[in-house]
């Protein structure tokens, strides 16, 4: 698509009319998939004609042309970052985030926000203060979370390419359940400047991509250390270069924690069917144990809300965003919070105050961040043992439908096997592997820190070899 | 680990949540279930676990003490809920008399 | 609680109490840096902006602003800490101290909690009475300011002003080693004096640049365990910190008589009737759910780094006061009058490089330069006579060119016009007269006037030959040189 726009067989603005009149086809506003929390054509043309002028001067950029859609929690000029929240329902963020400079800078063009679980707090993308997004395949059903808007959009074709925000799988769980292709970064690699954050030490944006080459491309064009974030890594962002179909040489791991009794049998099937694949391709297959995996899920939900109930507090109604006046400053505080915050980020607020607050912090919190070094460590244990990659299921199942999971902590557990990649802060990705009963299911690949090249090179290979079978 | 109707109270005011007595049972009731999964932490052997020092490795990133600001594309006027003569309004406190310290 | 607690008991009870019981203070003081920028984001510092002019989307904790550190802000850090003979630890942590306030953006302080960026330093400060205190040092850590609430402004509401949030601050704990008001005063005397010679900062506590809290508590005299201690805020002067602490002090030693506890609690000094008061309770108490900031990776500082910054420290207070005794022979109290302020002592030190003479020199800028300072107000800095001058008129003095009367009269017109002191004294005719003929003549004069006195002296009445010399300086309007006319006088009276 980009070499077109380039070579001038087709114009910025043809590419981006089609975007939208597909948008439209499979109805991506509030009354259909509800993807979108804001678009806009006639902005759009106004980017597509200073693409145009760009391309006329010969400055195209890797990524001219491309369509791409921004999850609403990662800050943009000329459009709303309402994070899913009635608390920044009409806020208009003053700066954009260095992710997003950089896309325009390469020539993309942003034709809509989308929407997420409230502050990407959830699996489903059905906690958002503006409705759930729905599932491409099967409006029942949850398209996963938090960057389901982003993932729907992008497995309806609507653009090729997208951003989303990690914590604990946010966009490698979509990916899986939407049948496309989905990447958190290292920690480090990509700048959070203007990702509003929701836990800190665990935050990455993560890109979407219809196949891995987009998703690979799209993220050697927004990585890289930025001066703005002080935990953005300064280690150069090697080019994915030219891609290598076999794996002589590659050892992939296989953790058993990742593969327990009650996991899908289907998914399971589907998993060794892949690396079957890359052992033909000349890659060995290597049972390997991460012990400490049961204990990611506690970990992550002590340490995410414990970050995110500060993370919040500037949400407070002084100098932005909602504000409810009430009997004074602390009514002013409380009616803003209570009526802005949706009921699971106000229980994650709940559980992250408590579990720092006087009396508990050793207990939760310093007791959480000694076992999650706990869990970076059986990784780096692994990897050192000559394991390259690791290859997982992404989900215990396939999409789920909305409503089904009441119990917040069930709904924890669908992020099991994609937690421990923030938690260790490596790159890990999910590409699609297959179908059980028709909906798409995701393999995982894990890779060391910085290691995204060798994580590409094994997901390419993987992509091409399954072929047809990847959607079947 | 049981979270008790005063705990949910205190933390909720610690956060500025007003959250009606209806809303903090149901919370009680959905902490205290959640916290018990976080029990399995307390049994992990962290002895060796590792210290900030070895995360420290290089160290952070600073920046010179220079200028320009990142520029504020919008104006305060423009998100800001109440200006006045360009400072931002608030509620007074009920404890103006003495506002907290700076830090 | 009752407002005037401090006069709790009757004065004669107070002074029996606090003649009992021992004064235990130890002090928190806030330090704004020397910074161009603020420590986290790259808006300016300067004071007296329009409010919220100096700010940006970090220190407004906009949604997804991150905050980078000041590299200068280490190194001023780092110069104040080392100067307080503070341990440096090589790795330290930025935490979060999480309250809600509306002059604080954020919703938490960006500070340093369990890992600080240096520990157990010392000060020693010398009291006048040549004996000296040392107060060990908690704790020096880095922490960003907040903004400005004013409450009286606008009627009814708070207003907000965030250019000051974000500001860097270094924050010093001091020990509970300061046993009364007076070397409280002390040590925040040689405190200041020494951040000044550091230049980290312009210790300015009207403009806020330089905040103390003090912990106080008494016990009984020879108790070792210490009491329960209260915070008293809202010191803005150091003479307010000695009486805020001589008032709570007395509380204390009332209710501790009067076999009541004393309540730990935050006090407020109100300089007007002199008394503090508990702070108004907060609707609870604070819980600042303390945490390593997961936006800044640990500070992390090399030992090259920690000596460089040991190599560039300036010479301070303490070892100028010594040089001072030592290699310029000046006593202990003229040493710490010319040390009182660097620009002082730098001054001193410029006209001593033109003039040699160390003694005379001090006498000068102790005596009629401060004189001259204290009555035009001024500054050192902007004192008018440059140092090179002040010079060059001593050694007129010193050369006789100049009396010392006439030289007094001449620095007053330098410190008028600034102009140099040589063509001041030949235009107003102040040169000495050294020649005889001029001398003879007034001696002549004088003779006449005074036959009486002239003749008594010239029959042995040696000690009325001043009196006469007297009488000449006067004629010659201070002109004439003394030594030469009861030279001449002498011959003249044959004496
Ligand atoms: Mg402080
Ligand atoms: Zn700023």
């Amino acid at each position: 698509m980009r070499d077109a726009v380039v070579t001038g067989a087709r114009s910025p603005r043809e590419i981006v009319d089609e975007a939208f009149s597909r948008a439209r086809r499979v109805r991506a506003g509030a009354d259909g998939l509800n993807a979108f929390l804001w678009s806009d054509e006639a902005s759009a043309h106004d980017e597509a004609s200073r693409l145009q002028t760009r391309l006329e001067a010969g400055k195209g950029g890797s990524l001219a042309g491309v369509p791409v859609v921004v999850k609403d929690n990662i800050a943009t000029l000329g459009s709303p970052t309402t994070c899913g929240s009635l608390i920044l329902e009409n806020y208009r963020s003053p700066f954009e985030a260095t992710v997003v400079r950089r896309l325009r800078e390469a020539g993309a063009i942003v034709v809509a926000k989308t929407n997420l679980d409230e502050f990407a707090m959830g699996s489903s993308t059905e906690y958002s203060a503006f409705g759930r997004t729905k599932h491409p395949l099967a409006p029942a059903l949850v398209p996963g979370g938090s960057s389901g808007g982003s993932a729907a959009a992008v497995a309806a074709g609507i653009t090729p390419i997208g951003l989303g925000s990690e914590t604990g799988g946010s966009v490698r769980q979509p990916a899986a359940f939407c049948g496309i292709v989905g990447v958190k970064p290292t920690y480090g690699r990509v700048s959070r400047f203007g990702l509003v954050a929701f836990a800190s030490s665990l935050d990455q944006v993560g890109v979407f991509g219809a196949t891995v080459d987009d998703a690979a491309l799209t993220f050697e064009t927004i990585a890289g250390r930025d001066p703005l974030d002080a935990t953005s890594a300064d280690q150069q962002v090697l080019k994915y270069g030219e891609p290598v179909s076999s794996l002589d040489g590659i050892v992939i791991g296989r953790p058993r924690e990742y593969f327990p009794e009650q996991l899908d049998h289907q998914i399971a099937v589907h998993c060794d069917r892949a690396l079957e694949r890359c052992r033909a391709l000349g890659a060995t297959i290597r049972d390997v144990s991460l012990p400490n995996t049961n204990l990611a899920i506690p970990v992550y939900y002590i340490i995410a809300p414990a970050e995110a109930s500060s993370n919040l507090a500037r949400f407070d109604g002084v100098r932005y965003g909602l504000r409810i006046t009430d009997d004074g400053l602390r009514g002013m505080y409380e009616a803003t919070r209570s009526n802005g915050f949706g009921p699971e980020v106000t229980r994650r607020i709940l559980l992250g105050t408590y579990v720092l607050s006087a009396g508990y912090y050793d207990a939760y919190y310093a007791k959480a961040m000694q076992v999650r070094s706990l869990i970076t460590r059986d990784f780096s244990a692994v990897f050192a043992s000559g394991v390259d990659v690791l290859f997982t299921p992404t989900t215990p199942t396939p999409a789920f439908e909305a409503g089904s999971k009441s119990d917040p902590y069930e709904m924890y557990l669908s992020d099991i096997f994609t937690v421990t990649a923030n938690l260790a802060g490596i790159p890990a990705m999910s590409l699609p592997i297959g179908r059980v009963g028709g909906l798409p299911v995701g393999g995982q690949i894990l890779a060391p820190h910085f290691a995204e090249v060798k994580m590409f090179r094994v997901a390419r290979a993987l992509e091409k070899a399954l072929g047809a079978e990847a959607h079947r | 680990m049981s979270i008790s109707l005063d705990e949910v109270r205190h933390i909720a005011s610690l956060a500025r949540l007003g959250i009606t007595d209806e809303r903090a049972r149901v919370a009680a009731v959905e902490l205290s279930s959640i916290l018990q999964h976080m029990e399995v932490l307390s049994k992990v052997d962290t002895s060796d676990a590792a210290d900030v020092d070895v995360l420290a490795q290089s160290g952070m990133m600073l920046r010179p003490d220079t200028g320009p600001p990142i520029p504020l594309e919008r104006s305060p006027a423009d998100f800001v809920p109440e200006l006045r003569d360009g400072f931002i309004l608030v509620p007074r406190l009920a404890t103006h008399e003495d506002p907290e310290p700076a830090p | 609680m009752s407002t005037r607690e401090s006069s709790a008991g009757g004065t004669l009870e107070r002074t029996a109490a606090r003649l009992a019981y021992e004064m235990v203070v130890g002090l928190e003081v806030h330090v704004q840096l020397l910074t161009r920028t603020k420590a986290f984001c790259r808006c300016a510092t300067e004071f007296g902006a329009p409010p919220n002019s100096n700010v940006c989307p970090v220190c407004l904790g906009m949604p997804g602003a991150l905050p980078v550190l000041n590299d200068h802000v280490v190194d001023l850090a780092l110069r104040a800490a080392l100067a307080l003979e503070c341990r440096i630890h090589p790795v330290s942590i930025f935490a979060r101290k999480n309250y809600f306030y509306p002059d604080l953006p954020k919703g938490y302080q960006i500070s340093q909690y369990d890992r600080p960026l240096a520990t157990h330093g010392r000060l020693t400060t010398d009291g006048a009475d040549g004996t000296s205190i040392t107060v060990g040092i908690t704790r020096v850590h880095i922490e960003e300011d907040a903004g400005k609430s004013v409450h009286d402004r606008f009627p009814g509401v708070s207003a907000i002003d965030l250019n000051r949030a974000g500001v860097p601050l270094i924050e010093i704990v001091s020990e509970p080693d300061i046993r009364s008001a007076a070397a409280a005063g002390a040590y925040l005397r040689s405190l200041k004096q020494l951040l000044e010679f550091l230049e980290v900062s312009d210790v300015n506590m009207e403009e806020g640049s330089l905040r103390v809290d003090a912990n106080v508590s008494a016990r009984p005299v020879g108790e070792t365990t210490l009491g329960t201690k209260t915070e008293v805020k809202n010191l803005n002067s150091f003479s307010a910190v000695e009486r805020a602490l001589d008032a709570e002090f007395a509380r204390q030693c009332a209710l501790l008589e009067a076999g009541q506890r004393v309540v730990q609690q935050t006090m407020l000094w109100e300089a007007d009737p002199g008394t503090v008061r508990p702070a108004r309770t907060k609707e609870e108490s604070h819980d600042y759910r303390y945490f390593p900031d997961p936006d800044l990776p640990p500070l992390v500082i090399e030992p090259s780094r920690i000596e460089s910054a040991r190599r560039s420290l300036p010479e301070l207070p303490a070892a100028r006061r010594a040089r001072y005794r030592e290699s310029f022979g000046l006593s202990a109290y003229d040493s710490d009058v010319l040390t009182a302020s660097k620009a002082l002592g730098d001054y001193f030190e410029d006209v001593v490089r033109q003039h040699r003479d160390a003694k005379t020199t001090a006498n000068w800028v102790m005596g009629e330069v401060r004189a001259s300072l204290n009555a035009s107000r001024r500054d050192i800095e902007e004192f008018p006579i440059r140092a090179a001058d002040l010079g060059e008129l001593l050694d007129l003095v010193r050369d006789n060119v100049l009396s010392g009367t006439a030289a007094k009269r001449v620095f007053a017109v330098m410190a008028e016009t600034g102009e140099r002191a040589a063509q001041i004294a030949q235009r107003e005719g102040l040169v000495q007269v050294r020649d005889d003929a001029p001398l003879q003549a007034w001696i002549d004069e004088v003779i006449a006037e005074h036959q009486t006195e002239a003749a008594r002296c010239a029959n042995g009445e040696r000690k009325l030959l001043g009196v006469l010399v007297g009488f000449v300086m006067k004629k010659s309007g201070g002109r004439a040189d003394p030594r030469r006319v009861s030279q001449l006088l002498a011959e003249r009276l044959g004496v």
